[in-house]
């Protein structure tokens, strides 16, 4: 069972803030998120083999920032939203020793669909890591 | 010349060929399972019970654990070894096309747009595949980066099912393949142990010279100093060498009580620009001394800023301690 109470379409407003969410971005979690989501490029993994690559460390693949939107808007919106689609831009990488912090809010609500589009954006210090509009379904 | 114009049109229409192509299967090694999800949970911060507690999941509409979304595409790559897909799978490569631009000199790629789009959640012991079409390859853009392409792939993702596939999701994946603008980056990296930092975005600085150092060394000491003319008294800001009035050389400065009210603003919102926060709202402050001043604004709510709001002065600390900017805050009228 879940403690977490998932939001109702009815109590959301286009316009509402969702809490921020600050990600230290952290060796472990660029490796660990790359083996996750089996993507087991070396620049995700291997210092030396990104400081080749002109990077000065490794760098946070796709596939984890996609799961970190998740895990932001899903931490706002409760267990029991479903998401209908989660697209992200990208922009500055994600490096050890950063922090990335979400922030977010209601763009829009389509009451025929419960459905809600939350756009937000991943900012970290040389910028936004990712801009993102994700749609959930509520009940 | 002409001989290379037509090679470089020759290559392109090759492309502008390949446009719309559907290349055939590529399978997950593994079917979705509880391991896979419980790690990819553990690691990116998810606590929804649904993708880890199988009583809880027992309850949803799905009656049982399922995948997180976002980790869609991550059932069917390959894995340590590259190229190397399951049984099954398409010997095409969906991404011939990137190959060819890289053999035209666009030998950098950098990975832009990723939109997943679900029709469900997949549910464990479900066995997917996806195929992919090349959607669209734009006209040569040049970005900050380099020049290149936009390539567009689509991914439709499915599961397979004795009764007949489902498609689950979809993704769109965009690259920009380009010919690096700075080059050196890739050839001339650093491999040595003195590791470079990743790179600091600071403030910019502002110009500073005899006639406005003052200014910015008031505020560094926390004063906001308006520049007089030591003539008649006028006071002028920005700072400039002459009096606008008398036309006398010879100035000193008066500190600012900091109180003043809006005269205008503009609030920043695209492009985004690092270091700074967006919305970004900068006012042209009226002082009460008399001068205007630009400056940002902070402790402003949205759709709470407004002409004639006052406001007061305050000073904040940037990179270190490298710039000290005078800001203003709203307070009570």
């Amino acid at each position: 069972m879940t403690s977490k109470n998932t939001r109702r379409f009815d109590e959301v407003r286009a316009g509402e803030a969702l809490p921020e969410l600050a990600i230290p971005i952290t060796v472990p979690l660029i490796a660990g998120g790359a083996i996750a989501t089996r993507d087991y490029f070396p620049g995700h993994h291997d210092r030396d083999a990104a400081r080749k690559l002109g990077s000065p460390h490794i760098f946070m693949n796709i596939l984890t920032t996609s799961g970190l939107v998740q895990r932001y808007v899903e931490e706002w919106a409760g267990p029991g939203a479903r998401f209908g689609s989660l697209k992200i831009k990208l922009g500055a990488p994600n490096y050890p020793g950063d922090t990335m912090t979400f922030t977010g809010e209601v763009s829009g609500c389509d009451a025929a669909k419960r459905s809600v589009e939350v756009t937000l954006k991943g900012k970290n210090s040389m910028g936004n890591h990712v801009t993102s509009t994700v749609a959930v379904v509520l009940p | 010349m002409l001989e290379t114009k037509l090679a470089e049109q020759d290559w392109m229409s090759e492309v502008r060929a390949m446009v719309g192509r559907e290349y055939g299967r590529v399978y997950a090694w593994d079917e979705v399972n509880a391991p896979m999800i419980r790690q990819w949970c553990e690691i990116m911060g998810v606590d929804n019970p649904m993708y880890t507690d199988a009583t809880y999941a027992a309850t949803t509409e799905y009656g049982g654990i399922v995948a997180p979304p976002a980790m869609l595409q991550a059932w069917c790559l390959e894995g340590l070894h590259a190229n190397n897909y399951p049984p099954g799978s398409t010997t095409e490569n969906p991404y011939e096309v990137l190959r060819l631009m890289e053999g035209q000199g666009y030998q950098s790629v950098v990975a832009v747009n990723s939109d997943l789009s679900f029709e469900r959640y997949v549910k464990v012991g479900e066995k997917l595949y996806y195929t992919t079409r090349l959607d669209a390859v734009g006209e040569q853009k040049t970005t900050a980066l380099g020049t290149g392409y936009f390539v567009t792939l689509i991914m439709s993702f499915f599961s397979e099912k004795p009764a007949g596939n489902e498609k689950v999701g979809e993704l769109l994946f965009r690259v920009f393949k380009f010919s690096p603008a700075n080059a050196q980056s890739a050839t001339e990296a650093p491999v040595a142990d003195a590791a470079p930092a990743a790179p600091k975005i600071k403030r910019p600085k502002p110009g500073m010279s005899d006639d406005t150092r003052f200014f910015w060394e008031g505020a560094a000491a926390g004063k906001l100093l308006i520049q007089r003319c030591k003539c008649c008294g006028t006071l002028r800001h920005p700072p400039g060498p002459v009096c606008t009035k008398c036309h006398s050389f010879e100035w000193d400065t008066v500190e600012s009580a900091g109180k003043g009210s809006i005269y205008s603003f503009v609030v920043m919102h695209y492009p985004e620009v690092p270091p700074f926060d967006y919305p970004n709202p900068v006012g042209l402050i009226e002082l009460d001394e008399g001068v205007r001043l630009v400056a940002g604004l902070v402790g402003v709510k949205r759709n709470e800023i407004g002409i004639g709001q006052r406001v007061q002065v305050e000073f904040q600390s940037f990179d270190d301690g490298e710039l000290t900017l005078p800001l203003f805050r709203p307070v009570a009228p």
